[in-house]
């Protein structure tokens, strides 16, 4: 019999009257990646906080390698890493001796130690700096540290908060070539993030809180197809294009919205396909184009079309949190 | 290349408390290699003030008995030395809740109190350096112990029993302060009166009456007069001083207990609400 990886069964967190978690559960099988998405406040740290026996939860269980994080903290934190989501590596202590500290905390082998700083260095690209104290190191390079530091008893579960919040794009790439390596290898991973890209790129499944609360769980494509299909949004040069413009667009798309103002035809598409199809058609009717671009459904969009939605079944909702405030602002 | 994780896991053998105390000190004082200036608070200003008052204040105090004022300021600063111990605790510990280390750590399979007996150790051991750069200062200068190696080495136990003791005020004021400035501030506020209005500096007959009272009842009085006395750096106090002059050792003692059963208590419910979230 083979337990799920993590498993939470009603989690409830609350501080005061303002409660952060409010009765969220899920599954993640063993090797598998689920991404948490959600806004700004919406509970992902506090979830991981509890999962991670950093804080107790109000009510409800959670378990972790088959553990459970109040009764077992000791036996879920042999099983588990965490990168939490500020880097919590020592600004004094070079790379190495902060991987040295964190070994030794575990008590690990003295020589499996040495090698595996070896080889995390190596694997996090920090080779070069790994005798400098951590202050010199840039955002990315502390990251990554503190994602090397998690890995140092090669846990079974991996709980990572933001792992690319601050990255640039290429620093995330090369993240998540890291992070997919490591499921490869048999990791489980549980990752929040507010990006529904990296949710898209990592996660096998993805559980999106919003206000303490899931309000949608899923693969990335059932989560996508929720959100609508992507568009395209093309930004016409002369005003006097429009009309003709619309017209070949419909030959294409079924559902289209013209902007006369700013010149701009946005098209329900199903991908570059439908976007290069309308491209050749302007070209050849001389259309001229400021702008082509295809839209993808954005984490904006996910949560536009899951809140509206929720919005239907139960509008009369209490005064505005701080958690409106801030979805007022993602709109 | 055979990677790490697929290979089977390491061993996972948690250290016993102590071991894993001795690992977050080795840590902390890496810290103070690092940042050799953290050590200006116990050092370089603790020798200016032997200076300053052994120079500059020095000739207008006059110590009672036939003991010169550098002698008896020695024991003075070193007490005050010592109480610095809860400032450099409290920075510490704040600075690792501020900074996520403490929760790095609670994330690991180890006992929770190492964090605090780690932090309390690495105090006290910055401290004594404070202390021994205060002994050969005083050499230089003059001071010397004068009674037998057995009281000596008893004036400096009470000293560091003392530490102990502002360990734990240091550890409640750490857990309850958010930033290292606040701390700092705070710290300094509450120290300067504490080692001032007592006998560390000069003698409590020439306050104003009320505030011989408050320096009599200071601990820092009764420590620093057990010290003078254990290294024969002043006189027993008068058969008409305070009780607690009298019986100098015994109150330093019953002092560093008692403010121990204070804030023992309240400085692990103060830290345990703070990481508890
Ligand atoms: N220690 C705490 N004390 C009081 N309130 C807290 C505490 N930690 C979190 N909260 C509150 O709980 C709610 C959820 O916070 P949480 O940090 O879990 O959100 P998040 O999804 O991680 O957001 P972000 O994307 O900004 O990191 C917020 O309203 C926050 O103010
Ligand atoms: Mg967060």
């Amino acid at each position: 019999m083979t337990s799920p990886a993590v498993e939470a069964i009603d989690l409830v967190k609350r501080f005061g009257e303002n409660t952060a978690v409010d009765g969220v559960s899920f599954v993640v099988p063993e090797g598998t990646v689920l991404g948490l998405l959600g806004p700004n406040g919406a509970g992902k740290t506090t979830t991981t906080r509890m999962l991670t026996t950093l804080s107790v939860p109000t009510s409800g269980t959670a378990r972790v390698a088959g553990h459970d994080v109040v009764k077992e903290a000791d036996a879920v934190r042999r099983s588990m890493g965490l990168a939490g989501q500020a880097a919590t590596v020592d600004e004094l202590l070079t790379a190495r001796e902060n991987l040295k500290l964190i070994g030794r905390l575990y008590g690990l082998p003295k020589t499996y130690v040495r090698s595996s700083i070896g080889e995390l260095l190596e694997r996090f690209d920090l080779v070069q700096a790994a005798d400098r104290p951590v202050k010199t190191y840039s955002g990315g390079m502390r990251r990554r540290l503190d994602l090397a530091v998690s890995l140092m008893a090669a846990p079974p579960v991996l709980f990572l908060d933001e792992p690319t919040t601050g990255l640039d794009p290429r620093s995330r790439t090369e993240l998540w070539e890291v992070l997919r390596e490591l499921v490869r290898e048999g990791t489980t991973l549980v990752l929040t993030t507010q990006y529904l890209e990296e949710a898209d790129h990592l996660a096998d499944d993805i559980i999106v809180i919003d206000k303490g609360r899931v309000i949608a769980a899923g693969t990335p494509t059932q989560l996508k197809d929720q959100a609508g299909a992507a568009s395209v949004v093309v930004t016409l040069t002369h005003a006097a294009d429009l009309e003709r413009a619309e017209g070949l667009v419909r030959d294409h798309s079924p559902e289209v919205h013209v902007d006369v103002t700013a010149r701009r035809i946005t098209a329900q598409a199903d991908g570059l396909g439908d976007m290069s199809r309308i491209g050749a058609a302007f070209q050849e009717a001389g259309i001229e184009v400021d702008d082509l671009g295809l839209k993808r459904p954005s984490l904006d969009d996910v949560f536009l079309h899951l809140t509206g939605h929720r919005a239907d079944h139960d509008g009369a909702e209490g005064e505005p949190s701080e958690t409106d405030e801030l979805e007022e602002a993602l709109r | 290349m055979t990677s790490m994780l697929t290979a089977q896991r390491p061993p996972i053998n948690p250290p016993s408390m102590l071991r894993a105390s001795a690992t977050i000190v080795w840590r902390n004082l890496i810290h103070i290699k690092r940042m050799p200036e953290m050590l200006l608070d116990v050092t370089v200003q603790s020798v200016m003030f032997v200076l300053l008052f052994a120079y500059v204040f020095g000739g207008s105090i006059n110590p009672p008995g036939d003991v010169s004022y550098k002698e008896f300021l020695l024991p003075g600063i070193m007490v005050q030395t010592m109480i610095f111990t809860s400032a450099i605790a409290a920075m510490g510990l704040t600075n690792d809740l501020q900074k996520g280390i403490v929760d790095r750590l609670k994330s690991l399979p180890i006992s929770r109190s190492s964090v605090l007996v780690g932090r309390s150790i690495s105090s006290l051991i910055h401290s004594s350096i404070g202390i021994a750069v205060m002994a050969v200062t005083g050499l230089l200068i003059g001071w010397r112990v004068r009674e037998s190696v057995g009281e000596t080495v008893l004036g400096f136990g009470l000293i560091l029993l003392f530490g102990f003791a502002m360990i734990w005020l240091g550890i409640y004021v750490g857990s309850l302060m958010r930033t290292v400035e606040a701390v700092q501030g705070f710290m300094f506020t509450v120290m300067f009166p504490l080692t001032f209005v007592a006998n560390t500096f000069a003698p409590t007959e020439q306050m104003p009456s009320w505030l011989a009272a408050v320096a009599e009842w200071n601990p820092v009085s009764a420590l620093t007069q057990a010290c003078r006395e254990l290294w024969g750096n002043g006189v027993t106090a008068p058969s008409d001083a305070a009780w607690q002059l009298q019986h100098p050792v015994l109150m330093s003692v019953a002092w560093s207990l008692l403010l121990t059963a204070i804030f023992a208590p309240l400085a692990l419910g103060a830290y345990r609400r703070r990481s508890r979230d």
